[in-house]
């Protein structure tokens, strides 16, 4: 389905490109020794390198370089066998060096492509331009004094990966379904965290707006756009700003913009006459950064099976529908839970109380998977004592309401509560009979063709039982008494 | 007991040896010295009781057998290299008063061995400078005078208060860097020894920056063979600096076999230029001399591109200095003008007044070839020619394994002469600049004094990692030239 905005004068197309910044996981920053921790005391996890101390030189972390490599490798993406860091100069106080590191002509990963998954179920692949290494800055407080300014320098050369997208975005959605997967495949490959809100992911989105067809339109890019539903806000926003600007004659400026989310606008940050001349040169403090072939493949060996794959073996292997499948495996844990349910038991009624159960009850609670107080161990038993006839599907919500409770096992909850069923013919015939003893009329209109009462007699069979006893002999005792 | 502090450092190492004095009595005396030739301006900071502590700890180690190879010598370290709890300032108003809470890894590796820290020595401000003259704690007077005329000259540049201490004989030896001949060229002007070695041969960690990729580290002495002793416990990997070499350092002294019979030694013919003095000329074919009459072979050789090294220079050494320069911002340490209106504006007054004219003149150069629309005409032009010269060199060793040139285009001359062209003054670097751009181990010898009485040098440039070679061929050239010729007040000092 195409994204269009009906302006005054017609139709428009919005093209939309994304940079994101996702901090990487690593024990220590990209060119120092120091922790690179979050919520740590202010300026605790600093070293004299990320002080920038005179004389002070940077030293590349080489578990830093090889979560690139990872994430371009999930990314699908060419590994650039040289890649250099330059210097990218401006003055503020949370850049201690008046010049962060980064990649600028050569960046470590190039080309690359992933597939997002649309509202509709549709798929379609967003190219990746490059993905580079960088050090963060630090943090300016600005709000705990009256006229001074705090500098926080904890963030301050962790590493970054700023992973910049095709402008093959076309809506709202399909930034969102980008987003989306691209922070479930970094944490797939253990390389950034995703988390928005503590700022290890951040989005910055270029906007701009042409006519179906047409070439591309001046773009602005967007900042501080710091949740899905802030990156779906700005677009709409700046999209619909520009068709206006344009249908009233006006022409679009190249420029910065930044989002407000509480104003629900964008205003303008710099022009392109006031953005900073950064004077990139290569850094002569680091020498040319060469990745052998052999340390690729090395980690291409220890890449985890990626969430496409593991959807379509979902789906293959244990006939899951689409939807199901990309519910499963939006996190890595969910899908492993998933998996050890599912092992050697009915994979479907595994995946029907995966969904509907448990991430019904955790998300009613807040909770992720994996704070679950049931065990996947746990989990699979249920559906053992189901399939085996121990206990009827209802009891087993009941035991399972247990289990989430008290983290008990299901067996042990089953026996003290003593609810296994009961599936001694002779006793459930007891109970049929008398259940025909006492309901005469109803007897009497269902022989007489009124077939829905059927219900009404497994009810009070149940009831009568406690809830223990097999339905399936219920009903099989029921039809031969009741037949007429 | 001799005068202490003329001995050379080999001397000083066998007197403390057999018991002769003691390395307090030798750092006593050097102490001594330094008092009595303070107005040469050499030192920025002295640290008598540190040298008196670390002379006394040696004199332990020695009587315990636990010598190290420079144990209880008495040295100057440019005020480029950290200190640790002691100010460190590269000569500049912006870092005054900054103490480092790290020892840069040159000066750890001399203190490892022994060596005794006699204060911090005076150089031109960011080692910005070819005559000592751009720094924030005043000129440094070179011991030299011209015959029969008191005028103050300089000492060189940057490393100015190293070589005029040195050759003051108020340090044994000294630690110098060298961006684009600031060791060689105060050697020369001063009468003594200095070698910059190969780049990545010393760590860069813990000395100020000026040009990342140009910026090598060195010693100053009075003999070959010191400066052989001096560099061997200077040089080695090390792995906080990413551009340092990891291979194992020799015993340059045991290079020094003085045989040098069939070496090719190359004359390069681009070396002669414009308005360079007779005696320079006459000096250098002295050299050749000395070296043919030794068993080496002279190979006329060529380097096309020299005419471009120092304009290359020029821009390589500002671009990368601007941007080194710029933590200098009052933010963390050093020097802030708080009078600022706003950030900006305390950046602006905070650098304004922290950095001198020729610093900022070399930011305002190096900001401009980084910009946009002129980085690809200066910058990246600049690293093309620069990979030319390089390329020329390497030419020229498959020919020769040496090359001899002079080392500075003249004598030292009076401090305020070129002050008034930044050009005329860059002219200095003309032959050592070479040696930076190509990454190559040079060395500057005295080989004589002029009609006036000073000291002329000649330089050896070698192969990268050819140390050895330079120090073989220099005790040659030391020996044939038997510079003993001391200035006048350190004659009547002694």
């Amino acid at each position: 389905m195409t994204y269009q905005i009906q302006g005054e004068k017609g139709t428009w197309e919005v093209v939309i490109g994304m940079e994101v910044h996702a901090q990487v996981i690593a024990e220590s920053k990209l060119f120092s020794g120091a922790a690179a921790s979050f919520g740590a005391e202010p300026n605790s996890q600093v070293s004299l390198v990320d002080a920038a101390m005179p004389g002070m030189l940077p030293v590349l972390n080489e578990y830093c370089v090889e979560q690139a490599i990872r994430t371009g490798l999930g990314l699908n993406a060419q590994i650039n066998k040289t890649s250099v860091f330059e210097r990218k100069n401006y003055f503020y106080p949370d850049l201690p060096q008046g010049y962060q590191i980064s990649q600028f002509l050569h960046p470590i990963v190039g080309k690359g492509e992933i597939e997002i998954d649309l509202p509709d179920g549709s798929a379609k692949t967003i190219g990746i331009t490059r993905l580079h290494l960088e050090q963060d800055a630090g943090k300016s407080v600005h709000d705990q004094h009256p006229t001074k300014s705090y500098v926080d320098l904890n963030r301050s050369g962790c590493a970054l990966m700023e992973i910049v997208s095709e402008p093959d975005i076309r809506s709202p959605d399909e930034a969102t379904a980008y987003l989306s997967k691209l922070r479930m495949i970094l944490r797939y490959l253990d390389t950034c965290d995703g988390n928005m809100e503590e700022g290890s992911m951040r989005a910055d989105v270029n906007i701009s707006v042409r006519r179906p067809g047409d070439g591309l339109g001046t773009r602005c890019e967007v900042k501080n756009v710091n949740s899905l539903k802030a990156v779906q806000q700005a677009i709409e926003y700046e999209a619909q700003r520009q068709v206006e600007i344009i249908e009233g004659g006006g022409t679009i400026n190249q420029e910065t913009r930044l989002w407000d989310p509480a104003k629900q606008e964008t205003r303008s940050m710099r022009s392109k006459e006031e953005a900073h001349d950064y004077r990139y040169f290569p850094d002569p403090d680091l020498l040319p950064l060469h990745v052998a072939d052999t340390w690729i493949e090395r980690v291409r060996e220890t890449l985890p099976e990626l969430p496409d794959q593991k959807k379509h073996r979902f789906m293959k292997d244990f006939g899951l529908s689409a939807y199901d499948a990309n519910v499963l495996i939006a996190e890595r844990v969910r899908a492993d839970y998933y998996e050890t349910v599912a092992k050697g038991r009915d994979a479907k009624l595994a995946a029907n109380w995966v969904l509907n159960e448990l991430l019904g009850a955790l998300n009613k609670d807040n909770k992720s998977i994996s704070e679950s107080t049931i065990a996947a161990g746990q989990l699979g038993a249920l559906v053992d004592l189901i399939s085996d006839n121990t206990i009827s599907g209802k009891i087993a919500k009941d035991v399972f309401a247990e289990m989430y409770k008290s983290g008990k096992d299901p067996v042990q909850i089953v026996e003290e509560k003593g609810l296994k069923q009961v599936t001694d013919t002779g006793a459930i015939e007891k109970i049929v009979d008398e259940v025909i003893a006492e309901n005469p009329d109803n007897v009497a209109a269902y022989r007489s063709g009124k077939d829905k009462l059927f219900g009404f007699f497994v009810g009070q069979v149940m009831k009568k039982s406690q809830g223990k006893a097999n339905p399936n002999i219920i009903n099989e005792l029921l039809k031969k008494k009741l037949s007429p | 007991m001799t005068n202490l502090t003329h001995l050379t450092i080999e001397q000083a190492l066998k007197g403390l040896d057999k018991k002769e004095f003691t390395a307090v009595e030798l750092t006593q005396a050097h102490i001594k010295a330094m008092e009595k030739f303070r107005s040469l301006n050499a030192y920025i900071v002295e640290t008598p009781e540190i040298a008196l502590k670390q002379a006394a700890e040696s004199d332990k180690r020695r009587a315990g057998g636990k010598a190290g190879l420079l144990d209880g010598i008495p040295l100057g370290i440019k005020d480029l290299f950290c200190t640790e709890g002691v100010q460190t300032t590269a000569a500049s108003k912006i870092l005054e008063g900054f103490k480092p809470q790290y020892e840069s890894t040159v000066t750890a590796n001399l203190f490892r061995d022994g060596a005794v820290m006699l204060g911090k020595t005076n150089l031109d401000e960011f080692a910005m400078g070819s005559s000592n003259t751009t720094s924030a704690f005043g000129n440094v007077i070179n011991p030299w005078k011209r015959k029969g005329d008191n005028t103050d000259l300089v000492p060189g540049g940057s490393s100015g208060g190293s070589s005029a201490a040195v050759a003051a004989r108020i340090c044994m030896g000294a630690t110098g860097t060298d961006t684009g001949g600031s060791i060689r060229q105060p050697a020369a002007f001063c009468g003594i020894t200095g070698i910059k070695p190969t780049y990545g041969r010393c760590s860069r960690w813990g000395v100020v920056a000026f040009a990342s990729s140009l910026d090598q580290a060195g010693p100053f002495a009075r003999t070959v063979k010191d400066n052989a002793l001096l560099l061997r416990s200077m040089a080695g990997y090390d792995a906080k600096d990413s551009t340092s070499a990891d291979r194992p350092v020799p015993d340059y002294a045991a290079a020094m076999t003085g045989n040098i019979k069939g070496l090719k030694i190359g004359v390069p013919k681009e070396y002669r230029v414009d308005g360079m003095p007779a005696e320079i000329e006459k000096m250098w074919q002295q050299g050749i001399e000395w070296l043919k009459a030794a068993g080496a072979e002279i190979v006329d050789v060529s380097l096309p591109h020299t005419k471009y090294a120092l304009p290359v220079y020029y821009i390589i050494a500002p671009a990368e200095a601007s941007s080194n320069l710029a933590r200098y911002d009052g933010v963390r340490y050093g020097q802030r003008v708080t009078s600022g209106k706003d950030l900006k504006d305390m950046y602006q007054k905070t650098r304004a007044e922290g950095f001198g004219e020729e610093v900022r003149r070399r930011i305002l150069v190096g900001t401009y070839v980084l910009s946009a629309g002129y980085y690809d005409a200066y910058y990246i032009k600049a690293q093309r020619v620069r990979r030319l010269i390089y390329n020329d060199f390497m030419s020229a060793f498959e020919k020769c394994d040496v090359l001899l040139t002079p080392t500075a285009p003249s004598a030292a001359f009076p401090i305020g002469e070129n002050e008034d062209d930044p050009v005329k003054m860059y002219l200095n670097d003309v032959f050592t600049v070479t040696g930076n751009l190509a990454g190559l181990p040079g060395l500057a010898l005295p080989a004589g004094l002029d009609a006036k009485g000073l000291p002329l040098g000649l330089q050896l440039l070698g192969r990268p990692w050819g140390e050895e070679t330079l120090f073989n061929v220099a005790g040659v050239i030391e020996k044939a030239a038997n510079f003993t010729a001391l200035p006048e007040s350190v004659q009547k000092a002694a």
